[in-house]
């Protein structure tokens, strides 16, 4: 919902797309846009960012498609000279030859790098507690957390430091924390965005997304973000173009309500479930029908994915051995050297996944472990194909919670994980998801998700933005408590 | 085990090819040929967080071209696995390999089956400073990326070789059939062809096999051997004093031939073997395989059964269609000799396979001084007895030495065979009678070896030129033999 508030005070209080608008009607400047959010990003009290850009690009940004509007950057996409740290110790002051796919085509597109934002170290984590940086505050309570593992894209996008950001999404670290901040956080179709540059977590699964403060702004990003890009041997690109959203019609839409992910049973807060519950009746008054459907395997998605992801990324994170970049703790001979290296660089939840994947990669392990967890890939997958015979778009609650104390959950990794509950299925079947503002619980946002089959994008922004025009939540409410 | 029981080795090798492509497996960079450490190298190859491979299109037509000659079964599709751990050579922590869905599968060259054909990445090169040579012990070691990354295509065969000689000799087959097919440059000695060989021994009549050892680092056809057999005896010396053979891998020293474990089983590496998430599947498609089978030349086992269709002995067939620079040789000589329909070729091949090899030895006769066309020309005048063989060979001397046209130098030297006339033999043939006569007398009684005496008087009467055949005729003749 566009409101009339006075914005020429406050430039930074424009949308992304009403600030591509604004400059490119000559009412306002790139690099005046720039140097505010600069400003803000600088000043920023939430440990939101691990770099800010010294100065405005040159001004080449304006002739193009985003019109110069900056954008906050997680700190795993790599940046030529810029530091780009996955938010690790090990690969601390680490700037890395080349530029991120993705970043570069946003920088080409007119959206120039404003900084780098802090995140769970190699994107493990629900809550921004696992930075070697330190914890980011969530905007809307500082005793609390963003969410993870794109919190500081987050929080900044929410505290208005940055008019839009790109995060990674594995099990959720896009739509989790934009449901924990109240914005907009969009994962892709798996392979629609080139993963070149990304710092990889769990390769199969890692996917790049814009975290906005509405949808227009999502569907502005995504747009630019998209495409094939033969130095990523999985990336497929989109078929055809990410269109603007504009109808804002939900009739006729069939919405689908996973009895496993959305249930009373299944362990979500009452507060998030009135507010998701609240909105379905929304829906069904902009003319959607709303009907229980089943993702059988879903309640088994949290297991196979903490399989296969610890997996590849104890696999992916082999090459941090101290032998050519990053942190090296010399301790007599090669072997001293890689165990000092990786014992100190590494944070204490990645450890525990390199061990998880290791374990279950080991011989003798292989089958009872990586292969029935491909297996369950394989049945959510298809629990998915099943459910979109029947119904446009499944949607659940983004996490079970709103956002929590920080401190609250780091004792016990299990707790931490289930936040994922919601996000994982959708990760592993390889399919776009959405989560948009849902109103508030106790003073703090919840999330309400969307998802939908393989290069659904554009359809699912329509149907996010008919919710969200209905719903009137607004991203920048955060912006009073910040 | 008695110590009087006879052994019988079983050999399986595994050959590793670096192919010759343009690029490397997984980027964009240019292979290497000894430029200076760490030029050639990008984020990919040297690892850098972030980056991703992608396949080579050229090492999988390469690879495909490797399975048709080796009659493999080519795999509609194949993955690529991540084979984990950790050392100093390769920066990912893990090679991107080809575990249980290779490229290509089954197969037979030679006496010798076929396991597999895989794909994967060569490691970088350690170089270590001190003393050793080798990283334990070593002062420092640095490593240059520049080979990082170089495609490799992994052979593995049954195990088929029994003996040292066997592995040798197919390991030469398969080289000619490598390079034949223009996939690699099929160097032992600058490490593009490398053999490591999973060697056990058992009484011979077992079927059963014995615990084996892989033996690593053979770095030439010679060290192949050695290695092998000194492993052979190893074993067999183990099992004949009670002992018995502990599976392990082991290093070949080919300065003092000394055998020493490198790791034992337990030491074994687990590889923690999965599918490798950044690359798609490799699907051989129909244009792949049309394209592999166009670009497939004759091999050597080809090109030696048509060799024999024409004529020539299986001894000089083997030899030209083994050593591919040979056989291009002679049939290069062949066209431009143009021999008649039905005329024996036989001889041209003996002058490529003998004469000229004894001359030239494992140079490329394409690139010393005698073009082929020469060849044939020398070999055309022995054939119409335009010239001695013993004058011939006098000539390719010449012709190995500067080049030239034979008829020129033959001419210029005076060496032209001297006709069959009775007219210009008749009488050397009387003078060298009269000044051998006790020759012509052991002749007369029946002592044909003392004919040389007289054929050689009269070659150094005439400096060579005369035929010693038509030389024999008159001696027989005039002695009413």
């Amino acid at each position: 919902m566009t409101t009339s508030r006075d914005t020429s005070s406050d430039i930074t209080l424009l949308s992304a797309a009403a600030a591509v608008d604004a400059i490119e009607r000559g009412e306002l400047s790139a690099g005046e846009l720039f140097e505010a959010y600069r400003a803000a990003a600088a000043g920023d009290e939430l440990n939101a960012y691990l770099w800010v850009a010294d100065e405005a690009p040159a001004p080449a940004g304006q002739d193009a498609p985003l019109r110069g509007v900056p954008l906050a950057v997680k700190d795993l996409f790599c940046t030529e000279g810029v530091p780009s740290q996955a938010g690790s110790k090990i690969l601390e002051g680490y700037r890395p030859p080349y530029t991120a796919t993705v970043v570069a085509k946003l920088a080409a597109a007119g959206a120039p790098l404003l900084g780098k934002t802090n995140q769970d170290e190699f994107a493990m984590g629900s809550s921004n507690e696992n930075s070697a940086f330190g914890p980011v505050l969530n905007p809307w309570d500082r005793a609390r957390v963003p969410g993870g593992s794109s919190g500081g894209s987050a929080a900044a996008v929410a505290a208005g430091s940055a008019p839009w950001a790109l995060g990674t999404d594995t099990g959720g670290s896009i739509r989790q924390p934009a449901a924990l901040c109240g914005i907009v956080g969009l994962k892709p179709t798996y392979g629609t965005v080139s993963r070149y540059g990304m710092i990889a977590f769990a390769s199969s699964l890692d996917q790049a997304g814009p975290l906005t403060r509405d949808v227009t702004d999502a569907a502005l990003l995504l747009k630019q973000m998209v495409g094939h890009d033969n130095r990523d041997s999985t990336s497929i690109g989109f078929p055809g173009e990410i269109e603007l959203p504009r109808s804002g019609s939900l009739k006729g839409i069939r919405l689908g309500v996973p009895e496993e992910l959305s249930g009373a049973g299944v362990g979500i807060e009452g507060g998030v479930l009135d507010a998701f519950n609240a909105t379905l009746k929304l829906a069904e008054s902009l003319g959607a029908t709303v009907e229980t459907c089943h993702l059988p395997h879903a309640p088994h998605a949290l297991s196979a994915y903490y399989v296969l992801a610890p997996a590849e990324a104890s696999s992916n994170l082999a090459r941090y051995d101290g032998v050519r970049y990053g942190r090296r703790v010399e301790n007599g001979g090669l072997v001293g050297m890689y165990t000092k290296t990786r014992s100190e660089g590494f944070g204490r939840e990645v450890k525990r996944r390199i061990m998880l994947g290791t374990y279950s990669l080991s011989s003798g392990y292989y089958d009872a472990y990586y292969g029935r967890a491909q297996r369950v890939r394989t049945k959510i997958a298809d629990d998915f194909r099943t459910a979109f015979a029947e119904f446009d778009f499944v949607v659940t609650p983004t996490a079970p919670s709103v956002a929590f104390e920080l401190g609250a959950k780091t004792s016990d990794p299990m707790s931490m994980y289930v936040n994922d509950y919601c996000t994982v299925p959708m990760s592993l079947a390889g399919i776009p998801a959405i989560s948009i503002p849902n109103g508030l619980s106790d003073g703090l946002p919840t999330g309400f998700q969307l998802c939908g089959p393989a290069f659904s994008e554009n359809r699912m922004l329509e149907a996010a933005y008919a919710l969200e025009q209905a719903t009137g939540f607004e991203a920048t409410g955060a912006r009073i408590h910040a | 085990m008695t110590a009087t029981a006879e052994f019988e080795p079983v050999i399986g090798l595994e050959i590793h090819v670096q192919l010759s492509t343009k690029t490397k497996m997984f980027c964009g960079c240019a292979l290497s040929f000894g430029e200076p450490s760490n030029t050639l190298t990008c984020p990919t190859c040297l690892g850098l967080p972030g980056t991703l491979p992608r396949a080579n299109a050229k090492a999988i037509h390469f690879g495909l071209m490797i399975g048709l000659a080796l009659g493999s079964e080519l795999a509609p599709r194949s993955i690529f696995h991540r084979k984990n751990y950790f050392y100093p050579d390769l920066p990912k922590g893990y090679q991107i390999s080809q575990y249980d869905e290779p490229l290509c599968r089954g197969g037979q060259l030679g006496d010798v089956r076929i396991h597999r054909v895989h794909l994967e990445e060569d490691a970088a090169k350690l170089v270590h400073a001190g003393s050793s040579g080798r990283i334990h012990g070593s002062d420092a070691s640095v490593v240059d990326f520049n080979r990082g990354g170089t495609p490799l295509a992994e052979i593995v065969t049954e195990p088929d070789v029994r003996s040292a000689a066997q592995a040798r000799e197919w390991l030469t087959l398969l080289r000619t059939t490598l390079r034949q097919l223009g996939v690699s440059d099929v160097n032992m000695e600058e490490g593009s062809l490398r053999c490591d060989a999973n060697i056990s021994i058992r009484p011979v009549g077992s079927t059963a096999l014995g615990t084996k050892t892989e033996l690593k680092n053979m770095n030439s056809f010679r060290y192949l051997e050695r290695g092998v057999n000194a492993e052979i005896a190893r074993q067999e010396t183990l099992l004949r004093s009670g002992g018995h053979v502990v599976q392990e891998t082991l290093h070949f020293d080919p300065q003092t031939e000394r055998i020493t474990s490198l790791r034992s089983k337990e030491e074994a590496h687990d590889y923690r073997y999965f599918p490798e998430p950044d690359l798609v599947p490799v699907s051989t498609s129909d244009e792949m395989l049309a394209a592999a089978r166009a670009a497939m030349p004759e091999l050597p086992a080809a090109r030696e059964e048509r060799l024999q269709s024409l004529g020539i002995s299986a001894a000089s067939a083997r030899q030209l269609a083994w050593r591919t620079e040979l056989g291009d040789y002679f049939e290069a000589a062949l066209a431009a000799g143009n021999p008649p329909v039905g005329a024996p070729i036989q001889p041209l091949a003996n002058w490529v396979c003998n004469d000229l090899v004894r001359r030239v030895g494992e140079e490329d006769p394409n690139a010393s001084q005698v073009t082929p066309a020469a060849l044939a020309k020398l070999v055309g005048l022995v054939s119409e007895k335009a010239l001695t063989v013993s004058n011939a060979r006098l000539v390719l001397d010449r012709l190995v030495a500067d080049g030239g046209d034979p008829a020129a130098i033959v001419e210029a030297l005076g060496l032209g065979a001297m006709g069959g006339g009775d007219d210009v033999l008749d009488p050397l043939v009387d003078a060298a009678l009269a000044a051998n006569a006790d020759a012509a007398e052991k002749i007369r009684s029946g002592n044909m070896k003392a004919i040389g005496a007289i054929i050689g008087h009269v070659m150094r009467e005439t400096k060579g030129r005369a035929d010693g055949a038509e030389v024999t005729r008159i001696v027989r003749h005039k002695l009413g033999l």
